[in-house]
């Protein structure tokens, strides 16, 4: 795909009308930190005991604590807080002694009208994730905090100013959720998608969440600002929520970079403030200027301890950890003397078990990561590597046409087997050397006058004739032939011919 | 001796098959009844109250042993979530609402055998020192019926005093147990931060808030304590330390017992009538063998100041949960917003709501570090000056109210002044130690005085161990009359 | 002494708070709270910098539950208490804006 991430040139912007502090012509970049919100996959909240579960009638997976109920109190979920570590130390962040605070704000679908969450001594600080690019992207914090319910809007089309009323569900009050915020270290949509892509394998890998972006239990949101490029300094910065998909993430920072650039371009500034993605729009539209911000009134939450993970028990989750997206680039490009870019593709495929154990069994790593690549976009199935090192070898050994090692491989991944057998099953009888040769005797005494030509002709009519000559060999031999041999075969006779041929 | 008062009699004469549930607790309404112009209660819970107490006979007629709370009538402070009464914390915007689960400490009293006969009123949401800012009306004293009954558990030492209940509990965040107990001239005592499970209590200030007994002896007060305490799986903060032998304590002497009279606590702002109890206390406790010295907490003084910055910013949060969405008032309105601010405007009391605001105040942008990030400072000078203390004595003395009971409306007009009922008691909230306020004979116009007794950190034993010491003393020490003695008092 | 909350102030702790105050009101409280606040001066002008905070009387650490299912509310039970309902829901007025 040529959109993947990370594949996508950066786009420089160019200021059209001169502005105010940015001359004409001036190119811009986008500076891009993002906050993701990943649903932690634990059988239960992170403060009380009924079920984490995505779909259910409403409200139907409430307990009073979740619930708010005056008098009720939280108690931490032990394994949201052992994956929490699991995400820190797959983004090599720190684990450190934590507490929980309140965060007061007033919304309906949040029963205590406050958020518990971390504050100023969050579990995981530090770290970074790589991306396939290359590019390392700093970790600022992933800490653990409550999620709220959900508020549908009913009436006036469903559109939020003007329902008529609003239905709350509770039954997604309460479950855990680990924020992971970037630094600003993202310069263009494509980056911003590559880092969501990488973080979600990442998350994935380790078990922390299912990071379905279209069921809720990964959000992103994006802070944004624009600088002339070279800058060292940051812009003003606009937070984007409300992105609900990667191609949606793509599509509003591109826009809402664009609206930036057009403020600075024509001598005016960005104010900080929160924007609303819209997606039909295709635009951002003010949510909150910045005065207008919430005052949380962050203090510490009275109801809990501070959580101190035992180094023991870090160890312990360190030693668990499943190989990270990361590492298996690095491994399969090792193996492979390939750039982990260049497989990255077969990780996220999950194939890179696969290719490394065939390139580990003897077969050519180019071949490998070529018939992987281009053959299996919809899976190996039950291909093995054995199978495929045993393929790529008959290849070499021109025991199989590329048609016939195509159609090999895809019985292969459909049924299993080793090579040799599903060529013989398919009849793919390589043709031998010797009676390869008396089928062509007999072409060229078929067709005396293009033999003439390809040995005689000028370059492209050599071209021309040994085309000719091949599909007539192909023909005789039901496509058996391999066309490496049957080009070698064409060499050694025309030359033979020409010199034999009288001046 | 040990566990001795009108409850553990009952208890003791309903496992002994020698008394019914049933009469003890059919008389504890009767006297509920008949005393409905004190205005202790919120709502009464007879039906269920006979239907327990019935099964309790039953389980004594089959062999079973109900429980050292064996038909012991207990009254409940109507901030105690009980799945089959309403709670209401006295409050408008709790009118209605019926908790769908029970307190941890219901359930306890439950499998000790007590009966739970109603819920009792209180200042809103535990806020005051009068039951003055009860929205169903105030609680009289039953000693005075023009006095208060002290604060914010008026209803609770109401029905204790006024012999409607040998039992209740109440919960204080600031003196709101000790602060009534000792105007209602009976036992009240806040447990060690963490030994009675918050759960079901419904949240004033989560860090000071403790649930504690109400009783007419040290005994009956202990026995209640030792039947609440215990750690709990479903409050975070609740602590697994074992009680200590608390028969042991309430039997033993006093000799070499080292007490420190807290000179920050026992001067300025103390009544002389209030002085000279405690001075008597003093000298009954010297004349017992123990050794009676002064010492000083200086950051004491400091307490009332923290508390009025801690407790109002964690009451701030916890209330903003009522909001008119869930449960309870809702004032209806066009916009979400709207009905939320009519409803907890319609819904909150003036002080409820100075709290709120004061709590929002010194939490919010810019007022954070100097309020209340010093007020979590001065609790740990709070907390190291009494560790200090406890090196030197084993239990402190202290008043528990600056003053008797005062009139309906003395103090209402100016909140600050009805603060300062506080001065004594916030220290152990903020530190998080256990208190209990032991009556110690009358003081002016003959109304009781108690005399707080504080001990560090788990150390309730040593505490009763003083307590029912006093207890016994009063016995032998004359008791002051009126005017006469608040004229010898001054220091 | 300047005052410690002025009328502003209240009226926009009592927005933050979602009460609304009346004139009276607000002329009424604003003294009351500057009187709290004047009492608390003492604990605002203590140097305190070596002195670290307490925000839990005990230094309890590390309180966690086993991530075991256990029973959930009866729903209808739940929304009985509810002011109003719809479709298994808590029905409210619309609500403007999003959550922050
Ligand atoms: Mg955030
Ligand atoms: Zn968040």
């Amino acid at each position: 795909m040529s959109d993947r991430p990370g594949f996508g040139a950066d786009r420089v912007w160019q200021s059209g009308s001169p502005g105010l502090g940015a001359p004409a012509g001036t190119e811009w970049e986008m500076v891009v930190g993002l906050e993701v919100h990943a649903e932690l996959l634990t059988a239960t909240k992170l403060f009380s005991a009924s079920p984490n579960a995505f779909g259910g009638q409403p409200n139907t997976h409430i307990d009073p604590v979740c619930l708010g109920l005056p008098g009720t109190l939280p108690v931490l979920n032990r394994r949201a807080v052992e994956l929490a570590i699991r995400v820190g130390l797959a983004l090599g962040a720190e684990v450190r002694p934590s507490i929980f605070a309140r965060k007061n704000y007033y919304y309906p679908d949040m029963p205590k009208n406050y958020q518990i969450s971390q504050y100023d001594r969050p579990i995981n600080t530090g770290g970074s994730l790589e991306l396939p690019s290359g590019k390392v992207v700093g970790i600022v914090r992933a800490h653990l905090e409550e999620d709220t319910g959900k508020s549908t809007h009913v009436g006036g089309a469903g559109r939020i100013d003007d329902a008529a009323w609003s239905l709350v569900d509770y039954n997604r009050a309460g479950v855990p959720l680990l924020e992971i915020v970037s630094h600003p270290d993202l310069r263009s949509a494509a980056e911003a998608r590559e880092y969501v892509t990488e973080l979600r394998a990442t998350l994935l890998a380790v078990g922390a969440s299912d990071g379905k972006m279209e069921e809720g239990s990964l959000r992103v949101d994006a802070n944004v600002s624009v600088r002339p490029r070279g800058s060292a300094e940051l812009g003003t910065r606009c937070e984007v929520k409300n992105v609900n998909s990667l191609r949606s993430l793509g599509r509003a920072l591109e826009h809402e970079a664009r609206r930036q650039i057009d403020l600075l371009s024509s001598g005016q500034r960005v104010a900080q403030e929160t924007r609303h993605w819209n997606e039909d729009t295709g635009r951002t539209s003010l949510l909150r200027s910045k005065e207008e911000a919430t005052d949380y009134r962050y203090f510490p939450e009275p109801d809990l301890v501070p959580l101190v993970p035992e180094p023991a028990l870090i160890e312990r989750i360190r030693a668990d950890l499943p190989l990270l997206p990361r590492q298996r680039r690095h491994r399969l490009a090792a193996a492979a003397g390939q750039s982990p870019a260049r497989v990255a593709l077969l990780v996220e495929r999950g194939q890179d078990d696969l290719a490394l154990a065939a390139v580990e069994a003897g077969a050519t790593p180019e071949s490998v990561l070529k018939h992987l690549e281009q053959h299996l976009a919809d899976g190996a199935g039950a291909l093995t590597a054995a199978g495929l090192a045993g393929l790529i070898a008959m290849e070499q050994r021109g025991e199989l046409s590329s048609n016939q090692s195509k159609a090999v491989l895809a019985e292969m991944v459909r049924s299993g087997g080793s090579p040799s057998e599903v060529a013989q099953r398919a009849g793919f009888e390589a043709v031998a050397a010797g009676e390869l040769a008396g089928v062509l005797e007999r072409i060229i005494a078929e067709h005396p006058a293009e033999w003439q030509r390809l040995c005689t002709g000028d370059e492209r009519e050599r071209k021309k004739m040994q085309g000719f000559f091949t599909g007539q060999v192909m023909r005789a031999t039901k496509g058996q032939a391999n066309g490496r041999d049957v080009a070698a075969l064409l060499e050694d006779r025309a030359g033979t011919s020409a010199d034999s041929a009288p001046g | 001796m040990s566990f001795d008062g009108p409850a553990a009699r009952i208890a003791a004469a309903v496992r002994a098959g020698e008394r019914s549930a049933t009469s003890a607790v059919a008389e504890s309404l009767a006297a509920i009844d008949a005393a409905g112009e004190l205005g202790a209660f919120n709502a009464v819970t007879a039906d269920a109250a006979l239907a327990r107490a019935e099964a309790i006979d039953d389980a004594v007629a089959a062999g079973d042993d109900p429980g050292p709370l064996a038909g012991a009538p207990v009254a409940l402070k109507d901030n105690i979530c009980t799945s089959g009464a309403p709670t209401t914390c006295s409050s408008r915007i709790l009118e209605g609402w019926t908790p769908p689960y029970d307190a941890t400490v219901v359930r306890r009293l439950e499998a000790a055998g007590a009966v739970v006969v109603g819920k009792t009123n209180m200042d809103e949401f535990a806020m005051g020192s009068s039951t003055e800012n009860s929205a169903f009306g105030p609680t009289r004293n039953p000693l005075d019926p023009e006095r208060v009954p002290g604060g914010s558990s008026g209803g609770s030492a109401a029905s204790v005093a006024g012999g409607l209940t040998p039992l209740a509990l109440a919960s204080d965040t600031g003196g709101s147990i000790r602060q009534p107990a000792a105007l209602c001239g009976i036992v009240g005592m806040k447990p060690t931060y963490g030994r009675v499970s918050r759960y079901g209590l419904v949240a004033f200030a989560s860090s000071l808030d403790q649930i504690g007994p109400m009783a007419r002896t040290v005994g009956d007060a202990a026995l209640l304590y030792s039947v609440i305490a215990g750690c709990d799986p479903l409050d975070s903060t609740s602590v697994p330390e074992p009680l200590g032998d608390l028969n042991g304590a309430l039997a033993a002497d006093v000799d070499g017992l080292r007490v420190g009279i807290v000179s920050e606590l026992s001067g300025e702002g103390i009544d002389g009538d209030v002085l000279s109890r405690l001075d008597a206390a003093a000298t009954a406790l010297t004349g017992a063998g123990a050794y009676v010295g002064e010492v000083s907490v200086p950051a004491a003084v400091y307490g009332l100041s923290a508390y009025f910055l801690i407790a109002p910013a964690e009451a701030s949060s916890n209330l903003a949960r009522y909001d008119g969405v869930r449960y309870g008032l809702r004032v209806p309105a066009a916009g979400a917003v709207d009905m939320n601010v009519a409803t907890r405007t319609a819904g909150f009391g003036d002080e409820v709501k100075r709290r709120i605001m004061l709590g929002t105040f010194v939490l919010s942008a810019g007022y954070y570090d100097a309020y209340y990030a010093k007020a979590l400072q001065v609790r740990t000078l709070v907390v190291r000056d009494f560790a200090a203390a406890y090196e030197r004595f084993d239990v402190l003395l202290a008043p528990t109210s600056p003053s008797v009971a005062f009139r309906f409306g003395e103090r209402t007009a100016d909140p600050l002044t009805m603060y300062l009922s506080d001065a004594c008691t916030v220290a152990s909230n903020l530190a998080g130690h256990p208190a209990v306020s032991v009556p110690f004979g009358s003081g002016a116009d003959g109304l009781p005085v108690g005399v707080q007794v504080m001990a560090p950190a788990f150390g309730e034993d040593v505490m009763f161990r003083a307590a029912a010491a006093l207890e016994r003393l009063l016995a032998d020490v004359p008791r002051p009359d009126g005017a006469a003695a608040t004229a010898a008092a001054k220091p | 002494m300047a005052e410690r909350i002025s009328r502003d102030e209240v009226a926009h702790v009592a927005w933050l708070a979602r009460l609304q105050l009346s004139a009276a009101e607000l002329e009424r409280f604003t003294p009351q709270l500057g009187d709290v606040l004047d009492h608390a001066a003492d604990v605002a002008a203590l140097n305190l910098d070596d002195v670290a905070a307490t925000s839990h009387p005990y230094p309890v650490t590390n309180v966690l539950r086993d991530d075991v299912v256990g029973p959930v509310l009866d729903r209808d039970e739940v929304l009985a208490q509810a002011p109003s309902s719809e479709d298994g829901q808590f029905r409210v007025p619309p609500v403007r804006g999003e959550s922050p």
